[in-house]
């Protein structure tokens, strides 16, 4: 029987789902191998689990979605979860440090029909992730690989090392160095192809944090450019800013000034 | 002779093959509609809350994260609001390259639609992977364009989802003359395929309806639009951009507690590939516009389920339209306009591959966002989907579960729902009689 797949979808953009049908021909291909159970974005034929491989998009965001992931992860032999919102919270986590009432008053005129939680959080806060792929949107070849490795009983690795060491190997001039601009290269996971500074500018942290960074050397290159205070804090306060250590140090920044 | 039940509930749990969240409920009692609801689960994301307080220049990578499939269309009608809002003249080689971006975003974005999700409806499938058991050929033909769609996007973006490339006054980076040639020869590989995918969406048995609908689209002088123009509608709107909130009202109904868009003083309206194209036609280019007569449909037509033929049509037009911006192209004197912020109001409206986006920001003396109003196009059409609902749900009782919960569902793709963009949508309060 071909391993059962399935991709859940929590509060999210779509994005990182939308990379399976952007594998195309890899798709076509890998439907000879799979079966996916359960895939409402791509498929009316809704089934049951028990389910091989669960991919899960999205973060918590509501009380109901609290309960319907413990259901999830109950019928899922290997749960990863992909993207930003899944691994760390999402954009819409900068809730997390904002009053939950007036963000539903900005919005919606009667906001007392919103069941929204205060918080946006990450699958791993509520259930045991067997892995995760990071990135806003993840990277199509890194969710190929790791469904890959999986089929194939292997245990999937993906690297955590900085943009910086991509960017080098691509050969980028150092936007940090060369233009004087804030790049979030140093401190963030690679994953993307180092992308923002092959497009001249700093990049902005969308596979969240690496696994050496230095945040202090992070602090003071942000420093000795003249951005500190809120403006250095919001830097890190975006698709990751809920997430270890950058949470952490975004609140440090912002109270010093 | 199927029997008429004095009183029935359909419900559609998940509306599947369609990006985010809903269900429908509908109520019949003696063939008229008691109770109709589209209702939206898809959480609130509060984009318009957060935006508050943020520099306007991190604005486009955020409003970007509203929708992983039209992320270009999000960037370009928050770039444009602040361009007006900041004074900023856009260089004309840097507007063409905008263009050719939406070209990329409506390709990819509408042979996704085409292909995956709605043609298996037409085609008694439950997904593209069971369609391509059956016609493997239209199936990697539709992968082609969609996959040239994303190519366009990613080389001035970077990445086809969530690209990094666009920013107030330009571009971070232009490309060079020779690195467009490649796509040049891509979309001249698929040209062939987009005028057959408008001969095969064409031969589609569609479901032969005609209705009251205002239909709503972008006008441009002398171009099909994209990112500028004027507001016109089938029932006579013809109003500056920054005058959308003169026509255009968010309301509460009673019933639902969501927030619909309503012509003020008139109702539900009608955005996308059929309000462009019936309010745009002569503006289609001669190759676009003889592939849509070809297909025999008359333009302009109010019948929604020929919205699949109009996309074929619009994705050709884009291909030809890409063509034409790469041969002219030269490289822009430099990618991104220089700027200073200032206070002030900007509004603008992107043609995003569903339907006129509309938003406007108010930003204070340092260029931080003081508020933000975002109106998706899946938000707009929400009424016009209850409406067309309305009308198609007399006939449900004469078919079994399975068959009206897929008549709703096409009813529905009809305008390629994109409920993750629509954080003006409410999870609806189920009512317990």
């Amino acid at each position: 029987m071909k391993p059962r797949i399935a991709v859940f979808k929590f509060a999210s953009c779509d994005g990182c789902q939308l990379q399976f049908l952007n594998a195309e021909e890899e798709l076509l291909k890998l439907t000879g191998q799979v079966d996916f159970a359960y895939f409402p974005e791509a498929s009316s034929r809704m089934r049951e689990g028990p389910y091989d491989i669960t991919f899960v998009e999205g973060s918590i965001t509501t009380p109901d979605d609290a309960r319907r992931i413990i259901r999830v992860r109950e019928q899922s032999r290997y749960l990863v979860s992909i993207g930003a919102c899944a691994t760390a919270g999402g954009i819409q986590a900068l809730r997390n440090a904002a009053d939950i009432e007036q963000y539903r008053r900005v919005v919606y005129p009667k906001p007392e029909f919103i069941s929204t939680l205060s918080t946006s959080t990450p699958i791993s806060e509520h259930v045991r992730v067997d892995f995760e792929i990071w990135g806003c949107p993840v990277n199509k070849d890194q969710l190929l690989a790791v469904t890959r490795s999986l089929l194939s009983g292997a245990k999937p690795t993906l690297p955590t090392h900085a943009v910086c060491t991509e960017c080098k190997r691509r050969g980028n001039v150092c936007v940090v160095v060369a233009r004087g601009e804030p790049c979030l290269g140093p401190v963030t996971r690679t994953g993307c192809g180092a992308l923002c500074p092959t497009f001249n500018r700093g990049c902005y942290g969308c596979f969240g944090p690496a696994d050496d960074q230095n945040m202090e050397a992070f602090t003071q290159m942000l420093a000795q450019r003249g951005i500190t205070g809120d403006e250095a804090a919001r830097r890190l306060r975006g698709i990751n800013g809920y997430v270890s250590p950058w949470r952490e140090t975004a609140d440090a920044i912002a109270t010093k000034k | 002779m199927p029997s008429r039940r004095r009183s029935r509930t359909i419900r559609v749990d998940y509306l599947t093959r369609a990006e985010g969240e809903s269900a429908l409920h509908i109520k019949l009692r003696d063939g008229e509609v008691e109770e109709l609801r589209l209702e939206i689960f898809e959480p609130p994301r509060f984009f318009e809350s957060f935006l508050r307080g943020r520099d306007s220049r991190e604005a486009p990578d955020l409003t970007a994260r509203i929708c992983g499939i039209c992320p270009v269309a999000y960037q370009m009608s928050t770039v444009h609001a602040f361009e007006q809002t900041y004074g900023i003249a856009i260089d004309p080689a840097v507007r063409e390259l905008r263009r050719l971006y939406l070209c990329g975003e409506w390709i990819e974005s509408h042979a996704l639609h085409i292909h995956m999700l709605a043609a298996p409806d037409f085609l008694g499938c439950d997904s593209i992977l069971t369609l391509a058991e059956k016609n493997r050929e239209a199936v990697e033909r539709g992968l082609r364009i969609k996959k040239v769609g994303n190519a366009i996007v990613a080389a001035l973006g970077g990445r086809s989802v969530h690209p990094v490339g666009a920013c107030i006054g330009g571009f971070t980076r232009t490309p060079r003359r020779d690195e467009l040639n490649g796509l040049r020869e891509q979309l001249l590989a698929i040209r062939d395929d987009a005028i057959e995918c408008v001969r095969w969406v064409g031969s589609f048995d569609l479901p032969a309806v005609e209705r009251d609908i205002e239909f709503v689209s972008l006008r441009h002088p002398n171009e099909y639009p994209m990112n500028e123009g004027r507001i016109v509608s089938s029932k006579g709107i013809d109003a500056a951009v920054d005058n959308f909130e003169d026509y255009f009202d968010e309301e509460q109904v009673p019933y639902s507690n969501a927030l619909q868009s309503k012509v003020k003083g008139r109702g539900a309206y009608f955005l996308g590939p059929l309000a462009r194209m019936n309010l745009n036609f002569d503006r289609l280019g001669t190759e676009a516009a003889a592939a849509a007569r070809a297909t025999g449909i008359p333009w302009p037509n109010a019948n929604p389920y020929t919205s699949i033929v109009a996309r074929a049509v619009e994705v050709l037009y884009a291909v030809d339209e890409a063509l034409r911006i790469i041969e002219a192209y030269h490289l822009p004197s430099a990618p991104a306009a220089s700027f200073q912020v200032r206070a002030g109001i900007g509004r603008a409206i992107t043609e995003a591959p569903r339907g006129s986006l509309f938003n406007v920001f108010e930003t204070d003396d340092n260029g931080l966002i003081h508020s933000a109003r975002i109106v998706p196009p899946t938000a707009q059409n929400q009424a016009q989907i209850e409406a067309d609902l309305r009308e198609l749900a007399p006939e449900l009782v004469n078919h079994p579960k399975e068959e009206a919960t897929r008549m709703c569902e096409m009813a529905i793709r009809n305008y390629d729902p994109c409920i993750s963009c629509s954080t003006h949508f409410l999870k609806l309060e189920m009512e317990r009689a």
